[in-house]
C-alpha cells in the first residue's frame, strides 16, 4: 500500500475559493463588494482505490470542492494534481478522468435525451469503443450499475429516482474515469433504496479499481462505505483520519458534536456532554481564532485568538484543534450493547 | 386504553374522487389512536401516505385529495363532521403543526414576533402587549438566542434552524394538546437537527402535549417517540413500541426497512435493500400491498390483503405469516 | 471487466407521478383541439384557395362593381366588381404566409442570440440585453410602420421590418429558459463528459428550452398578422390588386354604411385566425410546458 499513497489519484494543495458578491457596476460604484470565502486552504489527498468521505454541515464548502475537482470551477488559489495523468494530455482527456455524479438524480438527467443516447454520445466523442461496439459497451455499462438492456431506449421520466441514479453512474463510468466525486448521491433516495446504490458504489471500488470522493451528511452511510474521513467545517478541512479511528477516536470537537447529534437507530443519544449551541456561523463572517470557538464547548481564550492548521496528531490522523491532546478518551465509541 | 384516547383516527380513507369511476384510494382504512401526552411515530418511505394522513388531521390536505370515507375523533368528536368554524377554532389551542419547510409557513412580510402572538391573540384573548411578551418568552424557550431583537427580524432574514423554531414557537404558543410534525428536522443540518429535536422533546413533556411524528428517518424516529406506526402503501403494517419494533420486527417490511437503513452503532453490518418498487396507487395489487416485494411471501398472500391484527403483546401486524417468519425472533 | 455483485434490478417502466399530473391526454385538451381545428380549416383555405372558388380575385368587373350578397356572389362583390368571397379566402394565403414566414426569421435569430446570451454570459450577455432593452423600449406596430415606411411597401420590406422588432422578444424568452436549464445538472454532466459548448446548446439545452418560444411563437403570428392588416389598412402594406384582409377593410370601409359586410367580414377574419392561433398556443403551452423537476 506504501506506493499507493505515495502516488495519489488527486492532490489538492492550499485550494481557496473566493466569491465577490455586489460586483456588478452598483457594486463597484458602491465599493461595498463583500467576499466570501467558500474554501480557506484545503489540502487533502484521494489514494488511488479508496472510498474518501467528505463530511460536514451546509456552507462548510464541501459542494465547492467538489466542483473544484471536476474543474467545473476554477480555484482562486491553490492546485489540483492528478499525479497519475499524462502531463501531455489535453483538457478532454484530464476531464474525463474525473466524473461526478450528483445529489439530484432528477435534474442530472436530461428529460429529453433517451438512456442509450446519452451514452452512445460519451462513448463516441472519446472514442471509448469502435462505433460498432457502442451498443455492447452501454448494455455492459447498464449491467454494472444492475439495470438491463431494455433502459436504453427510455426516457429517465421512467424510471424511479434510484435506477436514475444508476444511469448517472453509468454515465459517469461511460467515459471510464480513474475518480469518481459523489455528491450527496443517495440523500434524495428512499432508505431501502440507499442501500443498493451504497452496494453500488462498493463494488464500483472493488471491481474498478476507482477511486471514489464520496460527499455526504449522514455519518453512518459515511461509516459503511468510506475507508477515510475528512471533516469540513467553514471551508476548512478540521479532521482527516482512518473511518474507524475517526469514529472511534475523534480528535476535533465539531467532529465529536457532529457524532453525537446521529439520531441513533438503538438507544439514545450517546454523549450529552459535547452537545454544541447555535449554528454554522456565515462564510461572510468568520470568526477570528480558531473558527469553531464560538460553538464549541472546550474553547479556551487561545482558541479565540490563534487560528490553528491542520497538524498530524497521530498515525494517519490529523486534527485543527490545539487542544487535541487533552480531548478525553471517547465514551461513545460505537458499540450497541453500552449506548443502551 | 383505560381513558377516552386524545385523537382516534378509524378506518380514514384518503383519495381522489373521480366524476365517472371510482375513487382513487391513497390511504386506505386507517386505524390507530394517540393518548393524551404520547409520542407517537408514522415512518414510511415516500408515497407511503404517512403525510396526507398528517394533513387530514390538521385539515390541510392538499386540493383534489379528500376524505372518502373514516372519522378523525378529537377528544369523542369527529373532527370530519364538524362545523368549519368550530373545526378552525381548534387550530391554535388544540392542535398545531410544524412543517419541513419553515418557509413555506410563515409568512414572509410579516415580523417573527407578531407572527408567533397572533394566534394567542385571537385564541385565548390576550392583549397585544401580553401576546408579544409571551412570544417573546416562547421564542426564549424554544433556545433562540437574543429573543427580543430577533422578534423584530423578518422569516428571510433568520437561518433555517432558527426559522423551525419559530415554527416550533407558533405551534406551541396557545400549549395545544396534539402537535403534528411533519418530517420537521429533514431540511436542517445534523448538530442543528439535534438540537431541535431535544427541543421538541423538552417542550411537549413539559405541557404535556402529544406528539404526531411523521418521518422517513428511523434514528430520528427511535430519538422522538415511543410508539410508532409503519406505513406502506397508503396502510399501517405494523405498529408497536419503537424500541421493541426494532429490536424484533413482526413485518417483513418493517424488516426490510431496518435491514437497509445504516445504523452508526453497526458499522459492520451488511446493508441488504428491499427489491422491486412500492405499488402505484392506481394499481395496488389485490392481496397484501408488500407482497411482490416480500420475499416470504406464499401464493396467500397476493391473494387476499392481510388486516392490522395483534402478534404479541402491544404489538400488531398486518403479516399472514409473521408468525412463521419471525418465529424465534421474538424480542 | 466483470459485473460488480450489485444486485440486477430489473428495469420496469414506471411513469412518474409528475407525468401523472397530466392525466388528461393531449386530444382531451379542448382548448388545443379548438385551435388546431381552425389554424388547420384556415391553413387548407389557403392552400387550396384557386379549388374553392371560380372568381379571379383580381381581375375587375366594373359591371358587377358594389352588388349585395346573392347566389353568384354569396358575400357581393367590391367596388371593382371582384367576389369578396374570392378576395377574402385568397387573403388567408397572404396573411398566412406573411404571419408565419415572418414569426420564422426572428424566431431563429433571436433564439440563437438569446441561447448564447443566457449560456456564455458575462460581456456578450451584457451587449445583447442591453440591445434588446433599446429594442423593448419602441412600441412595436409604431416601429414596423416607421421601417416599412423607410424601406418601402412590399412583402419583402414586411418581413425585414418585423424581422428587425421582433427578435427581441425570442431572444429574452431563450435566454431566460437557459440560464435556468444551464444550472441544471445534467448540463453539468455533459460539461464534465467532454461535451462541446455548441453540442450542449444544440442537442442537451435547446429542445429543453425551445417549447416556450414556440408557444410564444404562436401569439407573435398572431401579432404579426394584425402588424400587415394594419400595414394594409394604412395603404403600406401588400401593393393593391392582392388580396388582403387589411387592404380589403381599407376598401369596404367607404361603404360601411351602405355595404356593411365589405369591411366587417374581413375584420371578422383576422379575429377567427387570432383566436384560433392563441388557442393552438394555449393547448401547446399545456403540452409542452417541461415539467420542471417534481
Amino acid at each position: 500500500m506504501s506506493d499507493t499513497i505515495a502516488d495519489p489519484a488527486l492532490r489538492v494543495s492550499g485550494i481557496t475559493k473566493e466569491y465577490r458578491i455586489g460586483q456588478g457596476i452598483v457594486g463597484r460604484l458602491g465599493g461595498g463588494a463583500a467576499t466570501l470565502k467558500a474554501l480557506d486552504g484545503i489540502d487533502l489527498e484521494l489514494r488511488r482505490g479508496e472510498v474518501l468521505a467528505l463530511v460536514g454541515e451546509s456552507g462548510s464548502g464541501k459542494s465547492t470542492l467538489a466542483k473544484i475537482l471536476v474543474n467545473s470551477t476554477t480555484p482562486t488559489h491553490g492546485t489540483v494534481e492528478e499525479p497519475g495523468a499524462d502531463a501531455a494530455a489535453g483538457n478532454r482527456e484530464r476531464a474525463r478522468r474525473v466524473q461526478m455524479v450528483f445529489q439530484d438524480p432528477y435534474s442530472s438527467l436530461n428529460p429529453r435525451i433517451t438512456v442509450g443516447s446519452m451514452l452512445a454520445e460519451l462513448l463516441k466523442l472519446h472514442k471509448i469503443v469502435p462505433r460498432a461496439q457502442v451498443r455492447q459497451e452501454s448494455i455492459r455499462l447498464l449491467n454494472l450499475v444492475g439495470l438491463q438492456e431494455d433502459a436504453l431506449d427510455a426516457y429517465p421520466s421512467q424510471f424511479s429516482g434510484g435506477q436514475r441514479q444508476r444511469i448517472a453512474i453509468a454515465r459517469a463510468l461511460a467515459v471510464r474515469p480513474d475518480v469518481l466525486v459523489a455528491d450527496e448521491p443517495v440523500s434524495a433516495l428512499d432508505v431501502s433504496v440507499q442501500a443498493t446504490i451504497l452496494d453500488l458504489f462498493r463494488s464500483l471500488q472493488r471491481e474498478l479499481g476507482l477511486s471514489i470522493l464520496f460527499i455526504a451528511h449522514n455519518l453512518a452511510v459515511v461509516q459503511h462505505l468510506s475507508q477515510r474521513v475528512a471533516v469540513m467545517y467553514l471551508g476548512r478541512i478540521v479532521e482527516v483520519a482512518d473511518t474507524g479511528e475517526l469514529f472511534a477516536n475523534p480528535r476535533h470537537p465539531y467532529t465529536r458534536a457532529l457524532i453525537d447529534s446521529i439520531p441513533r437507530m438503538t438507544g439514545d443519544s450517546v454523549n450529552d456532554e459535547f452537545d454544541i449551541e447555535g449554528e454554522p456561523p456565515s462564510p461572510f463572517d468568520v470568526p477570528s481564532g480558531c473558527r469553531f470557538h464560538p460553538r464549541c464547548p472546550i474553547a479556551t481564550e487561545r482558541c479565540r485568538v490563534d487560528d490553528p492548521a491542520l497538524m498530524q496528531i497521530g498515525p494517519a490522523h490529523l486534527s485543527a484543534c490545539m487542544l487535541a491532546e487533552d480531548l478525553a478518551p471517547y465514551p461513545g465509541a460505537p458499540l450497541a450493547e453500552e449506548a443502551r | 386504553m383505560s381513558e377516552e384516547p386524545l385523537l382516534s383516527v378509524k378506518k380514514l380513507s384518503l383519495g381522489i374522487r373521480r366524476t365517472n369511476a371510482p375513487a382513487t384510494a391513497i390511504v386506505e382504512d386507517l386505524d390507530f389512536e394517540i393518548a393524551s401526552g404520547e409520542r407517537f411515530g408514522i415512518v414510511g418511505e415516500s408515497g407511503s401516505g404517512k403525510s396526507l394522513t398528517l394533513r387530514a388531521i390538521a385539515n390541510l390536505l392538499p386540493r383534489g385529495i379528500e376524505v372518502l370515507s373514516g372519522s378523525i375523533e378529537y377528544r369523542g368528536q369527529d373532527l370530519l363532521r364538524m362545523p368549519a368554524d368550530a373545526r378552525r377554532r381548534l387550530a391554535g389551542p388544540e392542535i398545531a403543526m410544524i412543517f419541513q419547510e419553515p418557509m413555506t409557513a410563515l409568512n414572509p412580510v410579516m415580523r417573527v414576533g407578531e407572527q408567533i402572538a397572533e394566534s394567542p391573540r385571537r385564541h385565548l384573548g390576550l392583549s397585544k402587549a401580553e401576546a408579544k411578551a409571551l412570544a417573546i418568552d416562547m421564542m426564549r424557550k424554544t433556545g433562540i438566542p437574543d429573543p427580543v431583537r430577533r422578534a423584530e427580524a423578518y422569516p428571510h432574514e433568520l437561518s433555517g434552524g432558527l426559522r423551525q423554531r419559530i415554527m416550533i414557537a407558533m405551534a406551541l404558543s396557545c400549549s395545544p394538546k396534539l402537535l403534528l410534525c411533519d418530517e420537521p428536522t429533514t431540511a436542517l443540518d445534523v448538530t442543528v437537527q439535534h438540537q431541535v429535536l431535544r427541543l421538541l422533546e423538552q417542550l411537549c413533556d413539559d405541557t404535556g402535549t402529544a406528539l404526531v411524528f411523521v418521518t422517513h428517518d428511523l434514528g430520528v424516529v427511535n430519538q422522538t417517540c415511543r410508539e410508532l406506526a409503519v406505513m406502506y402503501a397508503g396502510g399501517i403494517v405494523e405498529r408497536g413500541k419503537v424500541k421493541d419494533v426494532f429490536a424484533g420486527p413482526r413485518h417483513p417490511y418493517t424488516k426490510g426497512l431496518l435491514d437497509s437503513a445504516p445504523d452508526f452503532d453497526q458499522p459492520e453490518r451488511e446493508l441488504i435493500a428491499i427489491p422491486g418498487f412500492p405499488p402505484n396507487v392506481s394499481n395496488r395489487p389485490r392481496g397484501c400491498a408488500f407482497a411482490p416485494r416480500c420475499t416470504f411471501a406464499v401464493e396467500h398472500c397476493l391473494e387476499e390483503a392481510p388486516a392490522l391484527e395483534p402478534a404479541l403483546p402491544g404489538r400488531e401486524a398486518a403479516c399472514f405469516e409473521s408468525d412463521r417468519i419471525f418465529e424465534g425472533t421474538a424480542a | 471487466m466483470s459485473t460488480p455483485t450489485a444486485v440486477l434490478v430489473g428495469f420496469k417502466a414506471r411513469r412518474r407521478a409528475a407525468r401523472l399530473r397530466s392525466l388528461q391526454p393531449w386530444y382531451r385538451n379542448g382548448t388545443l383541439i379548438a385551435g388546431i381545428v381552425i389554424v388547420g380549416i384556415l391553413v387548407l383555405v389557403a392552400v387550396f384557395a384557386p379549388l374553392l372558388t371560380p372568381y379571379s380575385p383580381i381581375t375587375q368587373h366594373l359591371e358587377d362593381a358594389l352588388q349585395g350578397p346573392s347566389a353568384a356572389h354569396l358575400l357581393g362583390t367590391d367596388k371593382y366588381g371582384r367576389d369578396v368571397l374570392t378576395r377574402l379566402i385568397w387573403s388567408t394565403r397572404v396573411d398566412l404566409r406573411i404571419g408565419f414566414l415572418a414569426v420564422f426569421i426572428p424566431f431563429v435569430v433571436g433564439s440563437v442570440l438569446g441561447a448564447i446570451a443566457g449560456y456564455f454570459g458575462g460581456w456578450i450577455d451584457l451587449v445583447l440585453m442591453r440591445i434588446v432593452d433599446i429594442f423593448f423600449a419602441f412600441p412595436f406596430y409604431i416601429m414596423v410602420i416607421v421601417l416599412v415606411f423607410v424601406l418601402g411597401s412590399g412583402e419583402a420590406s414586411i418581413y425585414l421590418a418585423i424581422a428587425a422588432v421582433s427578435w427581441v422578444s425570442y431572444a429574452k424568452i431563450i435566454r431566460g429558459e437557459v440560464l435556468v436549464a444551464k444550472q441544471q445538472d445534467y448540463v453539468v454532466a455533459a460539461r464534465l463528459g467532454g461535451i462541446s459548448h455548441a453540442k450542449i446548446l444544440l442537442r442537451h439545452i435547446g429542445p429543453n428550452v425551445l417549447s416556450q418560444a414556440i408557444i410564444y411563437a404562436m401569439s407573435d403570428i398572431v401579432m404579426d398578422i394584425m402588424a400587415i392588416v394594419t400595414l394594409g389598412y394604412l395603404g403600406l402594406g401588400i401593393a393593391p390588386p392582392t388580396a388582403e384582409w387589411g387592404s380589403m377593410i381599407l376598401d369596404g370601409q367607404e361603404f360601411i354604411t351602405t355595404q356593411w359586410e365589405q369591411a366587417t367580414i374581413p375584420g371578422l377574419a383576422v379575429v377567427v385566425t387570432s383566436l384560433g392561433l392563441s388557442w393552438l398556443g394555449d393547448g401547446l403551452s399545456d403540452l409542452l410546458s417541461p415539467d420542471r423537476r417534481k
